[in-house]
């Protein structure tokens, strides 16, 4: 990593840096869901970071700003790899629906109530689970299983913020589509999540 | 209106996204109140949309690989 400041405070700066960038890298990973693209994106973003740096008083105030730009990158690399093309198959109605039938049938019988073995369980307290690493371990791995479009819609959502309605203008879906796979997404998500957790020692 | 389990996910993951009409907001309250496997679902799903409040949890080790 090279430094363009010569800041008596560099060493701290840059030890600061090094203890927040598996994080980032980490959040980029769960988003791009691709290592590589995950390290491109936070080198980018140090570079910003070391820049300036300098204007920042608290560290707090200087790792929400990392990860904002974080965020600015991982979207600017979310266009670039979006590969239009994939957004096709949302308009073939009869793929979708023969996903979406043996989606639900593994999760619900016939009448609508739960499979036995899709029946949810118990998590625990949701701001313990949050800090655990192992969670964040599976859900990264349940991330990368989900097929392309259902994670892109999702991460836009739930990681970048995005609004349904803002998703339908990046992605050219309809809102009642983007509604459809939101579903699903959390759906195979937390059963993911769920059979990952229990099989883990 | 009664509604089963899976209509009731789906009206969990949509009050994440706009906001229910009375009637579906009445539907999916129903049904919860009698559903456990439900009730853990709609408190998951909420865990999951909380996930871009903060930047995960790793490793303080700067060399891990997460």
């Amino acid at each position: 990593m090279t430094t363009a400041t010569s800041s008596s405070h560099e060493p701290a700066i840059n030890a600061h840096i090094a203890a927040l960038r598996p994080k980032l890298v980490a959040f980029a990973r769960l988003q791009l869901r691709d290592g590589a693209a995950a390290e491109d994106a936070v080198q980018d973003t140090l570079v910003i970071a070391l820049e300036k740096h300098a204007t920042f008083e608290g560290r707090s105030a200087f790792e929400t700003w990392v990860f904002g730009i974080l965020k600015n990158k991982i979207l600017e690399r979310l266009r670039q790899q979006k590969r239009y093309a994939n957004w096709h198959a949302f308009d073939d109605q009869s793929d979708d629906d023969a996903f979406d039938t043996l989606l639900q049938g593994s999760l619900f019988q016939p009448n609508g109530r739960w499979q036995a073995a899709a029946r949810p369980q118990a998590w625990g307290e949701p701001d313990q689970l949050l800090e655990n690493q192992g969670f964040w371990r599976v859900l990264d791995a349940c991330l990368i299983a989900l097929p392309d479009n259902i994670a892109r819609v999702f991460t836009l959502r739930e990681f970048m913020g995005f609004s349904t309605e803002e998703i339908c203008k990046e992605v050219g879906v309809t809102e009642t589509n983007c509604w459809v796979i939101l579903h699903r997404a959390r759906l195979r998500l937390r059963n993911c999540i769920e059979k990952g957790w229990l099989d883990s020692p | 209106m009664m509604i089963m389990c899976r209509e009731a996910t789906k009206l969990m993951s949509l009050s994440l996204d706009r906001n229910l009409t009375r009637r579906e907001r009445l539907a999916l309250r129903v049904h919860t109140m009698m559903c456990r496997p439900c009730r853990r679902c709609q408190a998951q799903f909420e865990l999951l949309h909380r996930l871009g409040e903060q930047p995960p949890t790793t490793d303080d080790d700067p060399n891990a690989t997460p």
